[in-house]
């Protein structure tokens, strides 16, 4: 079976082992990546006059950064490896972009990693993994 | 807006009494202001012939009710659909990581909430009566109308340059409106308000905000020379608009909405504690509304005023929040005229309104035997009950239900005061930038003079000064508005427009 492997991707260890999940299962059943970048943000933010007024003008600076971050490391390495990937990037909540975007490209998993926070911070700060486990509309694998 | 601003009342000048330090550079430079400034504060606050009723209100309470009549009572016909714009319902998902339209709100509101909501509506009650809150709440909700006509013409006609910056406000609005409608004069009126912008960033929106700070800060620790808050104020504010520290920033943007909603919620338990009174107070508002309560002046003198202060908070007209509110991330100006609606419904309707309410409910105004109110010994304002004014009597109302409330209070007018200056700054900065051109040294000028403002306004008792730099805000709004008379037919457009396809279903909601 093929499919698209939706795998949340932020460049730390954690995401990199992700992915590296998600590249072994998608060669195996013949499928292709879809790196998703979430850029945290909330609409609901408080920002300065100042701030407000360069907020386009920051936005597509950090799209470009996170692109080019992306694109010039993993993206060229799994293209190289032969592994066909598209990428993602988007504003908001990690958790509910990722759902998103699964329904979006009609993904048959989402991988993501997580870095080992301790129950209780996860209890408080609340967790990307938890609420995917209790949110994702596919399949979904959480890669210690 | 957050100032106590008006020259002429008794109540403002014993909030602005200073120490005595300083006199004589004090004096010198009050006496040079008010030789050559006197003339313009007084045409500004001159009342209509055998009145007391200053033009300027009368100009913008016109305005607002212009506006109100022509957009077909805009305020009350759009309020849902302003909700669902904050919440966010019409917004493209995929323009997430821009301006929302609630972000703009905020930032509007923190501009205009703040001293005025607390000191202002206490130099209300206490000269014009609980009357007085009846009809601030009203000029409040006509106010609505007059934010809902220069915030769509402030996005509309805003400034979005090649790097992705985005920046508009009346300067903009007046001049390339001007030119569409073929209507001359508009460049001269750009100059002006933005003439007029400046001097009033740097005092009511900086000086009086600093003076105030100390004013609070002094009251809790003791007396000490005001230019030691001025020096650390004019730090954190240099570090914040020139160092560009926007940590600073961002907690007093958050610590803002959090010290708002905490007044909000304090006055309605206080309230709700004395819940059997809410009727009495009512009535006494409502009453007091046309028949003043035996208060100096009448029901005129309520009316003049709760229109005072409810123009003076939420600065409906003026054209600041045009600024603030066009860099949102929108296809329709209309949509954030309709959410800047909300602005005055927030600041004078709910804030005001609570503040007025905690204090005629604590019984703070001190009535005779006939039900009447006493006057003080001057005859100017009502006798309160430690003859307390302005800051000092909600204080003490306050105080009176929860006594460690002051000092939360104080606190919250010392941070008011600073996001107030933050927003001023950016304010002058758009109309310094505007008159002079684009340009980190000309910006870095202006940035220096404004935190040497900080100092002055700190340090010394600038009466003239500062009643110099509220006629300078409200000569914004002569320009503004004449302006908004010119263009509202664009706006009417514009949201005819909007609304036909709102209905016909081409706008839906998103998701």
């Amino acid at each position: 079976m093929s499919g698209k492997f939706v795998v949340g991707y932020d460049g730390s260890v954690s995401s990199r082992r992700a992915l590296e999940f998600a590249v072994d299962r998608a060669r195996a059943q013949g499928g292709t990546i879809v790196l998703a970048h979430v850029l945290e943000w909330s609409p609901y933010s408080f920002l300065t006059a100042s701030e407000l007024e360069e907020r386009h003008k920051r936005r597509r600076e950090e799209m470009e950064r996170a692109e080019k971050a992306i694109t010039s490391t993993v993206v060229t390495e799994l293209q190289d490896s032969g592994m066909p990937v598209e990428t993602v990037i988007r504003y908001g909540n990690t958790a509910d972009l990722l759902c998103r975007i699964a329904k979006e490209v009609n993904a048959v998993q989402i991988v993501i990693g997580r870095d080992g926070q301790s129950a209780i911070g996860a209890r408080v700060f609340g967790s990307v993994a938890g609420a995917l486990v209790q949110t994702a509309p596919v399949p979904c694998t959480i890669v210690p | 807006m957050k100032r106590l601003a008006f020259p002429a009342a008794a109540a403002g000048a014993a909030l602005l009494a200073m120490p005595a330090h300083a006199q004589s550079i004090d004096e010198k430079v009050n006496q040079i202001f008010s030789s050559s400034t006197g003339w313009f504060v007084n045409l500004i606050f001159s009342n209509f012939p055998g009145t007391s009723f200053p033009w300027i209100v009368a100009w913008l309470v016109i305005g607002a009710t212009v506006f109100t009549l022509y957009f077909g009572f805009v305020q009350f016909r759009a309020v849902g659909h302003a909700i669902a714009l904050v919440k966010g319902d019409y917004s493209d998902p995929n323009d997430a990581g821009e301006v929302s339209h609630f972000q703009a709100l905020a930032t509007a509101l923190s501009g205009t909430v703040g001293l005025g909501n607390i000191a202002g509506v206490a130099v209300a009650v206490s000269i014009g009566g609980p009357g007085a809150t009846f009809w601030m709440i009203l000029a409040g909700l006509m106010g609505m109308a007059s934010k809902f006509t220069e915030c769509t013409l402030g996005v509309k006609y805003r400034n979005e340059y090649p790097d992705g910056r985005v920046s508009g406000g009346p300067m903009y609005y007046l001049t390339k409106g001007f030119a569409e409608r073929g209507v001359p004069g508009g460049k001269i009126l750009a100059v002006l308000f933005s003439i007029f912008c400046i001097l009033g960033a740097l005092g009511g929106g900086n000086m009086f905000q600093a003076n105030q700070a100390h004013q609070q800060i002094a009251g809790i620790v003791g007396e000490f020379p005001g230019w030691i808050t001025g020096v650390i104020f004019a730090g954190v504010v240099f570090a914040v608009i020139v160092g560009g520290l926007k940590s600073i920033a961002r907690v007093t943007e958050k610590v803002v909405p959090f010290m708002g909603i905490l007044y909000v919620g304090t006055a309605l338990i206080i309230i709700l504690m004395n819940a059997d009174q809410i009727g009495w107070a009512f009535g006494q508002i409502f009453e007091g509304a046309f028949t003043g309560l035996g208060v100096a002046g009448g029901m005129v003198g309520a009316l003049i005023q709760g229109f005072k202060r409810a123009a003076f908070s939420n600065e409906a007209g003026v054209g600041s929040a045009a600024i603030a509110h066009s860099a949102v991330r929108t296809k329709e100006p209309i949509t954030e005229g309709f959410v800047s609606l909300l602005e005055p419904f927030i600041d004078t309707v709910v804030i005001c309104t609570m503040t007025a309410l905690v204090i005629i409910i604590t019984g703070q105004l001190v009535a005779g035997p006939d039900g009447n109110y006493l006057l003080n010994e001057a005859g100017t304002a009502i006798q309160t009950v430690g003859g307390t004014s302005g800051v000092g009597l909600t204080s003490a109302a306050f105080g009176s239900a929860i006594s460690w409330f002051p000092y939360v209070l104080a606190v919250a007018v010392i941070l008011f005061a600073f996001s107030t200056m933050i927003s001023w700054s950016y304010y002058g900065l758009k109309a310094w930038t505007y008159l002079f051109g684009e340009g980190e040294t000309k910006e870095l000028v202006f940035k220096v003079i404004f935190c040497i403002f900080v100092v002055i306004g700190a340090a010394a008792n600038l009466g003239p000064v500062i009643d110099f730099s509220d006629a300078a805000i409200f000569a914004m709004a002569v320009v503004n508005i004449i302006g908004l008379y010119i263009l509202m037919p664009i706006v009417k457009r514009e949201l005819n427009g909007y609304l036909s396809r709102l209905k016909s279903g081409e706008i839906k909601k998103f998701e």
